[in-house]
């Protein structure tokens, strides 16, 4: 579940509250967007694709709180990790068109 | 609430849900010559069960050796009751539509052979694409606008009613036709994506009057790792499964074997390990489904040489294959001017009771979004200038389903309704293994759970839409199982422990519907349909 809105990288452009499909982040008049409903965040990571500042991080566990620590998540790389992944963002090309989907297929049919 | 001032807008088309059944249909409407606005529940692009996932498409060519072998692969399986008229239709519909994405744009990887290789889509840049192109086809979309309810008259389906969900402020839209593209029901099981898809179109079509088909086939569940949301069984093919002292589970596995591993689960915890991937399928793997790896790394674990526990988490009508009852190719539902399309609507034309998961649902929502969309644009046009302007009632009004949240102590709470129900559908000994008694016993629980939100509800944490979820996942949780009493067989993925043979007199599609009084019986149409079929014996 969301378990981050770092303060320091967030820009305050309210793109995760638009995009989260189950309205887990709130507006805030002078900050960061908040995370009003944590319990309905059903781990898609999907904000974290959409946040141009690498400001939030997902965690994997989807029915448990995780304890997150924001410079520890940044040394090991794991802010944006997953936007890097698909290759979205500023200068990066999207890895859809290096998806090899077909040779999984391939193995399957074996 | 309804003191608040109220957004009115009028449209020929309205579609409701915006995956890609529902952006599908809204351009096919809008090629039409259709107005047409877009609702989400949540936002159209990221919304769905396909946004977050990597999607393998039924994408053939057409290549007559080739189309008869899709066609073929699925039949037995699916309890012979798809339809190939259908499957044809929308073999040819997908092809195209997927051939309009690359000429939109869409990144296709190439194959090792040099050419465009068109049969997996990546849910984040496939939605985002046809976010692009609903707007450019002058659709206009409105996110976090949950629908609630439709509206209605003498002459059928006249629009619907919601509310704005950041300012809470209603909305009410009357159109000449609505497309109903909600997605299926996974009873907010946190699935990949689904908790979006909570069985709200299901509710919807049937207080218009529509009926349902397919709902014994609603025994999805998909294999994740147990702490994880990625739901993604097509990878643990290349798995080996084992018991917490390491021994190898005999017999289990991704595909026939998953009810091995529904049996060991009922008593004690089940490991994985991708240990049958090889260096060259790795690459592939982490390329194909990045997301798939996102948790384990993340967690420090490497799933090809470390056991990790897996459970199967359920996934309803989502990647089962029953949904609104489709009466003709237009997608046309048994009410004028409502139109069904993606996975609300019944998936066995082109599956029959096996799950339409993986490539199948993904050509359906294409397809029958388009052919949704077309049909309820000429609808629409047939209606003429008055079409959209009736003056019609919500359906609530008529059928007493709590459409507002009552703050009145004593009242059960949404979330008391919703974990009742969860209780009744998540575990494996009452929905993956079916029989009779254990069927009968969840449905009285769930009739009384019913009888009890008709009185109202409560929903304590400000969610009003909960109130409607509520209420869709008891009346699907009882349109399953009631069809699921009905099916005294096992075909397709409906499996009864007490009939565990499929049965050659019950070879017809079933039909459900009702609210108050729930009601399944044979599809008339299937049975003259395959009267002349010979039932082959399945495996």
């Amino acid at each position: 579940m969301i378990e981050l809105i770092s303060p320091t990288r967030c820009i305050r452009c309210n793109q995760c509250v638009s995009v989260c499909p189950t309205g887990v982040f709130e507006a805030a008049p002078d900050g960061p967007p908040v995370i009003a409903r944590h319990e309905d965040c059903q781990t898609c990571f999907m904000c974290e694709l959409y946040c141009p500042a690498d400001a939030l991080y997902v965690a994997p566990q989807a029915e448990e709180h995780a304890i997150v620590d924001e410079d520890r998540l940044a040394e090991e790389g794991l802010l944006g990790s997953y936007r890097k992944n698909v290759g979205w963002g500023r200068g990066r090309k999207s890895t859809a068109a290096k998806d090899e989907m077909h040779i999984v297929f391939r193995y399957m049919n074996h | 609430m309804s003191k608040q001032e109220e957004l009115r807008l009028q449209t020929d088309v309205l579609v409701i849900g915006g995956g890609p059944a529902g952006a599908w249909a809204a351009i096919s409407a809008a090629q039409e010559g259709a107005s047409v606005i877009l609702v989400d529940k949540g936002y159209c692009g990221t919304s769905g069960a396909t946004a977050p996932s990597g999607n393998g498409v039924w994408y053939v060519k057409p290549d007559p050796e080739e189309r008869e072998k899709a066609m073929q692969s699925r039949e037995g399986m699916g309890g012979f009751l798809a339809d190939r008229e259908w499957m044809k239709r929308v073999l040819d519909q997908t092809y195209d539509n997927v051939n309009r994405l690359a000429l939109w744009g869409y990144p296709f990887p190439v194959d090792e052979f040099g050419s465009s290789y068109r049969k997996s889509l990546q849910g984040p840049e496939y939605m985002k694409l046809m976010r692009k192109q609903v707007k450019k086809h002058g659709v206009r979309i409105l996110d976090h606008h949950p629908a609630l309810e439709l509206l209605a008259d003498s002459h059928g389906v006249a629009g619907a009613r919601g509310i704005n969900r950041s300012t809470s402020k209603p909305w009410r839209i009357e159109a000449a036709a609505v497309i109903i593209a909600t997605g299926g029901c996974a009873f907010l099981s946190k699935a990949l994506g689904t908790n979006v898809l909570t069985g709200d179109g299901y509710l919807m079509a049937a207080e218009a009057g529509a009926d349902l088909s397919g709902m014994e086939f609603s025994t999805a569940y998909s294999l994740a790792p147990a702490f994880s949301s990625i739901t993604k069984s097509a990878f643990y093919s290349f798995a080996t499964f084992y018991y917490e002292d390491g021994t190898v589970i005999e017999g289990a596995g991704s595909q026939r074997g998953r009810s091995v591993i529904a049996r060991t689960l009922l008593t004690q915890p089940v490991y994985a390990r991708l240990d049958k991937a090889d260096e060259l399928l790795q690459r592939a793997m982490r390329l194909a489904q990045p997301n798939f790896f996102l948790a384990f790394d993340r967690l420090g674990i490497n799933p090809f040489t470390d056991r990790f526990p897996v459970t199967l988490r359920y996934e309803g009508t989502v990647r089962g294959t029953g949904g609104i009852r489709i009466m003709n190719e237009h997608c046309a539902t048994k009410v004028p001017g409502l139109f069904a399309a993606g996975d609300a609507a019944t998936r066995e034309l082109i599956c029959g009771g096996f799950t339409g998961g993986g490539s199948h649902n993904a050509a359906w929502a294409m397809s029958s979004g388009w052919f949704a969309g077309r049909g309820a644009a000429r609808h629409a046009r047939t209606l003429g200038a008055l079409g959209s302007r009736r003056n019609a009632r919500a359906l609530s009004e008529s059928t007493g389903i709590p459409a507002r949240a009552f703050d009145q102590p004593g009242l059960p709470d949404t979330s008391e309704i919703i974990r009742a129900v969860q209780d009744e559908v998540f575990p494996l000994d009452r929905n993956w293994f079916r029989r009779e008694s254990t069927l009968r016993s969840s449905l009285n629980q769930l009739h009384r759970l019913w009888h009890q939100l008709k009185n109202g509800l409560q929903a304590r944490d400000g969610n009003v839409v909960r109130v409607r979820e509520a209420a869709a996942m008891t009346a699907t949780a009882r349109w399953m199982y009631v069809s699921g009493l009905a099916r005294t067989e096992t075909r397709g993925m409906h499996r009864r422990d007490d009939f565990p043979a499929q049965d050659p007199a019950q070879h017809y599609r079933l039909l459900t519907g009702g609210l108050d009084q729930i009601w399944a019986a044979p599809d008339p149409t299937s049975f003259k349909q395959f009267a002349n079929l010979k039932e082959e014996s399945v495996q």
